[in-house]
């Protein structure tokens, strides 16, 4: 396959409008303009609101299990060697074993046994570590490689790990920094907690499509599927709700996906070179290996179901096509691709790239399930947006906003596409900023822009997510740096029809025209390019 | 029976050509396997080069390439018992008593005879190749005790290679009837056949080379029991072999076990790899035509394949294809919403609709029976024939009481026998209602009134009260043999296993009726999938209700231990979880598809509540 394109795009975020005076946070989206405000006041509401909600850091104990370190305080050390050899074994395989014999007194084994493992030590480190050069990320603890791979904008130090929206009903998981998973939903006043003692470093949370209550979270080295019923009215489910998925060599997992038909589970972790098929009522796995790469970090499933994307901790990523699972390998130029998204009918695949700071586009023409196939990709990946830095002048001053993409979701219509640019911890009038784009995706493929989000003063976002069926246009769900969950509602009328104006009822599609973009400027459109 | 399968189209024209090329791969990867082999049992740590010379000159040796025809023919039989013996539906035995049986059973006792003998065999090639001390069977005695100087020993070593084969071939026919080898499931992904023999070659071989790790401890331990009456059979004088390896410094020769343990991976991984390759080949989805314009294809087509009983295999596939065209070919969807060409009429729809639905109701209507069984456990048991015999006779022998409880202690299991051979086919209620007797579902007899049923038979009260008395006698009294009830004890979950050995083609059949009539939302034009919505809700929900009774029984939400292995396939003991999670996605598919309209339908009022349940995202 060839290799992802260079072309020289404009400055995408020159046209946006500036971000609102500080003190403000954005509130909706109406008239295709982003509304700021200092409260909600300004809108009736509408149905059901999903709570606001926040998770002050300060309130939230990270649970401080270091692996080791502890362990040894505890454990009795008058154990005869064979007990402490096999549990080191267990615990930690070969090199805990060695590890083991080597830190034994002269009594107990003789002299020649415990130079003998230290020298095999020594030589498994070496080699290990030049394993470790050629995928540097290897040498990561665990915890730092989920950190390192997470959608989530400074996972380690966020309030908030993971979140998500369940695709039919309003409901969502969120995931907190002491290990626990709560689950709001509209219909009930408890809001259940997960806890489980395998639940640590949570990366992510998906819910099972076309079901009700089946929950996978991606752990720190196992995959947990919850089955939270519904009606219950508990509010600790027990840990034998959840269902413990793991493979040896398969951990840390960073990231899950499910089939939009719900009936296969995909996880990935960096250190291991196979994503993990799961049939999870069988509790059965089946490894699609490919070489190369290293490891696989993030997987993103179509919505329509037929392709994956699914990227490595190299400059790699893969699309499979989940009808034979085979695979198109993208090699790209810069770096590992951090992040990526699919257009509602899965013929367009957005995604970035590490170190550069534009957002690149991969067209898909025919349907894999066709007699014909699988040839169907475009040679070549467009640049549909640059977001090199910008300055905005505000009331406060400079504010220069753009840089890489942390993470990008598109809303289920293929109507918004909001990006989650890193900004420079260091400098402080760069922060991190979600930018929304309006999209267009039939007949052709467009890009406008739309506006910044911003939220309290002093808070940066963390994640953000679509809610999967929002009736009046697209709910953009926000987690921010200071433990806050917001919601901003985008009300417009969908291009494709089937949309509700607020607050009404018709269920067919108004005669009336699609708002219309005049003197606006197209940041991208497939003529052009 | 088996002819009459055999001379089926599909099975002419499909399994035998999948069978053989699967063979004929193995025949292929032989080669390979036996250059590996030999280049590993000449190895030596101190020796490289030579060990490398030597084993390169022995690969062009005659006796290597004769020993790779033999071992071609003991593929191709071993080949060919996969065709013979493998099943898409398991037996699981209930009772330790009925393990014992399918290990006996006369079919069973063929295999292992036939592959002890290719065992001998397997271990005879891999002696000739590693050539030294194992040459042959009789060596001259080197220090001279008889009259003549020519007189020829045994060589011990000879022998307790031929017999260690023997003991392998055993020991994999043995595990293969314990662990369920001959079931054959289907993958949940479909991959081409390369890559995912490619994907299991590793732990094929890593199962091959543990497998034989433990035979040759079993054998070592059963050589060194009975290695002294070996000697006996044959008609050789005792003390004539050179080394007593009957003794511990006998046995205990490293390089003796590294050879052995060598050949037996070597004898394990060639017939595993022709079973892994006869089960990739075999499963492969076979893509039926749904429709033909020619008269004599009729009978190859989708909707006609998928109401034939027999060859099992060919129901299998049938309805993966179904399972697979429903979910990614818009053509062939359009193919089975089409109308005939004269007529208007939707046959293909109907075919394949009926056939769905005939095989999940038959599933709920199992579950039922199987409720009932269990829930009368502890009153009378309904079993017409049973009791009819228990009536007339239990006032006779004692005896012949002993021998009815016992009967009465396997019934259960005996149905779930009825339920899940191969030769009653599970497709068809029959073998239930042969044992139930037919009732009308409708009827008030129906359900938990089979007891007074019973009862009503046997007229004299009295005898019937000591009868049972005489019962629970004979009970407490086998109660105490503790071998008795080891035998006869269920096992835990077993027959929940059992009832739904044969699930993945219900769980097809949910897959690809949900998936046609969400499809149906878009593609169906001319609206023939509405005319059967009614019918198709209210038999998922009927099974619904039945699987979630199920689920309430003791030992049936139980979890199986995994199997490590790959070859080890326990799919099947998870299918009753697999089927619940798809009839739920099954169920929700059609409710978020439809969605309010769903209101519109015609079912009963506990169904509409039971689907507002499912529109609510309350299951």
């Amino acid at each position: 396959m060839s290799g992802v394109s260079w072309e020289l795009g404009m400055n995408s975020l020159s046209l946006f409008p500036p971000p609102g005076p500080d003190g403000n946070i954005t509130l909706f989206e109406s008239n295709n303009e982003l509304v700021c405000g200092t409260s909600l006041g300004s809108r009736q509401k509408q149905g059901w609101e999903p709570p606001s909600l926040l998770f002050p850091r300060e309130s939230l104990k990270p649970h401080s299990r270091p692996e080791s370190s502890s362990k040894a305080a505890f454990l009795d050390h008058r154990d005869t060697l064979w007990m402490r050899s096999a549990r080191a074994w267990r615990d930690s395989g070969l090199s805990g074993l060695l590890d083991e014999i080597a830190n034994c007194t002269e009594e107990e084994v003789p002299r020649w046994l415990t130079v003998g493992c230290s020298w095999t030590l020594a030589l498994l480190r070496w080699v290990s570590s030049f394993h470790g050069s050629l995928f540097p990320h290897l040498t990561l603890s665990s915890e730092d490689m989920v950190a390192e791979f997470s959608q989530v904008l400074d996972w380690s130090d966020c309030a908030v790990r993971a979140f998500a929206w369940h695709p039919h009903t309003d409901k969502f998981a969120v995931s907190l920094l002491d290990d626990s998973i709560r689950i709001y939903n509209s219909k009930s006043a408890t809001a259940p907690t997960l806890k489980h003692r395998l639940q640590r470093n949570v990366a992510a949370l998906q819910w099972k499509p076309l079901c009700a209550s089946a929950l996978a979270v991606a752990c720190h080295n196992c995959l947990l599927v919850w089955h939270v019923d519904p009606t219950s009215l508990s509010t600790r489910p027990s840990s034998g709700c959840a269902q413990v998925l793991s493979h040896p060599g398969h951990c840390p997992v960073t990231s899950i996906a499910w089939s939009p038909n719900g009936s296969l589970l995909l996880s990935a972790s960096p250190v291991d070179t196979a994503m993990m098929v799961w049939d999870v009522a069988g509790e059965s796995c089946v490894p699609l290996q490919r070489v190369g790469g290293g490891g696989v970090t993030f997987l993103s499933w179509s919505p329509d179901g037929s392709r994956v994307l699914a990227s490595t901790p190299s400059a790699l990523f893969r699309v499979w096509e989940t009808r034979t699972w085979t695979c198109e390998r993208w090699p790209c130029l810069k770096g590992r691709c951090q992040t990526g998204c699919w257009s509602p009918d899965g013929t367009r695949l957005l995604f970035s790239v590490q170190g550069e700071m534009v957002i690149y586009a991969l067209t898909f023409t025919d349907a894999p399930g066709e007699p014909h196939g699988w040839s169907g990709s475009s040679k070549a990946a467009a640049i549909v947006a640059d977001l090199s830095e910008t300055s905005f002048s505000t009331s406060q001053g400079q504010v220069r906003v753009g840089g890489q993409v942390q993470t990008m979701a598109w809303d289920p219509r293929g109507e918004r596409l909001a990006v989650l640019l890193k900004g420079d911890p260091e400098a402080p009038d760069r922060p991190a900023m979600i930018a929304v784009f309006k999209t267009r995706i039939s007949p052709i493929f467009e890009l406008l822009p739309c506006g910044f989000v911003k939220g309290e003063s002093g808070a940066e976002p963390r994640l953000l997510q679509f809610h999967p069926h929002f009736p009046n246009g697209a709910l953009l769900t926000v987690c921010w740096s200071n433990g806050r969950i917001s919601h901003v509602p985008f009300f417009f009328v969908s291009a494709g029809g089937s949309v509700l104006n607020p607050g009404g009822s018709p269920p067919w599609p108004l005669p009336q025209s699609r708002a219309v973009e005049n003197g606006e400027r197209l940041l991208y459109t497939e003529m052009s390019s | 029976m088996f002819n009459s399968e055999q001379n089926h189209w599909f099975v002419r024209k499909v399994i035998f050509w999948r069978a053989a090329a699967s063979v004929a791969w193995s025949v292929l990867l032989l080669p390979v396997t036996t250059a590996l082999f030999a280049f590993l049992s000449r190895f030596s740590l101190f020796h490289p080069i030579q060990w490398i010379s030597e084993s390169f000159s022995l690969l062009y040796g005659s006796y290597v390439i004769f020993s790779l025809v033999l071992l071609c023919g003991v593929v191709l039989v071993v080949g060919v018992f996969n065709l013979e013996y493998y099943t898409v539906v398991p037996s699981v035995p209930c009772t330790k008593i009925a393990l014992l049986g399918k290990v006996l059973h006369p079919q069973q006792s063929v295999h292992s005879l036939v592959h002890s003998m290719m065992g001998i065999m397997v271990t005879w090639c891999a002696a000739t190749m590693i050539g030294g001390r194992y040459w042959i069977l009789a060596a001259p005695c080197s220090e001279e005790e008889g009259v003549t100087g020519q007189k020829m020993c045994l060589n011990e070593y000879y022998l307790f290679f031929l017999l260690a084969g023997a003991f392998m071939g055993y020991s994999y026919s043995l595990l293969g009837v314990v662990r369920n080898m001959n079931y054959v499931s289907f993958q949940t992904i479909q991959q081409c056949k390369y890559l995912r023999f490619k994907g299991m070659l590793p732990q094929v071989v890593r199962y091959s080379a543990v497998q034989s790790l433990y035979s040759v401890r079993n054998y070592c331990l059963f050589y060194f029991f009975f290695g002294k009456d070996s000697d006996c059979l044959l008609l050789y004088t005792k003390h004539s072999s050179l080394h007593r390896l009957d003794t511990v410094s006998g046995l205990l020769d490293f390089r003796l076990l590294y050879h052995l343990w060598l050949s037996g991976t070597f004898l394990l991984l060639t017939w595993h790899i022709t079973l892994l390759l006869f089960r990739i080949f075999i499963t492969e989805a076979y893509s039926f035509p749904v429709q033909s314009s020619f008269s004599e294809d009729v009978s190859q087509c989708l909707p006609k394949v998928l109401s034939e009983k027999q060859p099992l295999i060919l129901k299998f596939l049938a309805l993966q294809d179904l399972f697979l065209l429903s979910q990614q070919s818009l053509s062939r969807r359009m193919e089975v919403f089409s109308l005939s060409q004269p007529g208007g009429h939707p046959h293909n729809w109907n075919a394949i609709c009926k056939e769905c639905l005939s095989l999940l109701s038959d599933l709920s209507q199992r579950l039922v029976e199987y409720q009932e069984v269990v829930a009368s456990n502890g009153r009378a048991r309904p079993l017409s024939s049973h009791s009819d015999q228990r009536s007339t006779s239990s006032e006779t022998l004692g005896m012949s009481t002993l021998i009815i409880s016992s009967l009465m202690s396997l019934q259960i299991l005996s149905i779930d026998i009825g339920l899940k051979t191969p030769s009653s086919s599970p497709f068809s209620s029959s073998s239930v209602n042969r044992f139930v007797g037919n009732v009308d579902p409708s009827s008030p007899w129906y359900g938990s009134v089979q007891s007074p049923h019973v009862m009503r038979r046997g007229p004299k009260l009295w005898t019937a009260s000591t009868g049972r008395l005489k019962f629970a006698h004979v009970k407490n009294f086998l109660a105490r043999r503790v071998l008795i009830m080891y035998l006869f004890n269920k096992l835990p979950e077993a027959s929940s296993q059992a009832l739904f050995a044969d699930s993945q083609a219900h769980i097809w059949a949910l897959e690809g009726l949900s998936n046609l009539v969400a499809a149906s939302y878009k593609e169906d034009r001319f609206g023939v999938v509405q005319t059967m919505l009614p019918s198709i809700l209210s038999t998922m929900l009927l099974l619904q209700e039945a699987v979630d009774k199920h689920f309430k029984l003791p030992h049936a939400s139980s979890k199986p231990v995994r199997s490590t292995c790959c070859l080890e396939d326990s799919t099947f003991k998870t299918l009753r979880f697999a089927l619940r999670a798809a009839l739920k996605t099954a169920m929700y598919r059609i409710t978020v598809t439809f969605g309010e309209h769903l209101h519109s339908v015609q079912m009963s009022a506990e169904h509409r509540k039971r689907l507002q349940q499912f529109m609510e995202y309350k299951e």
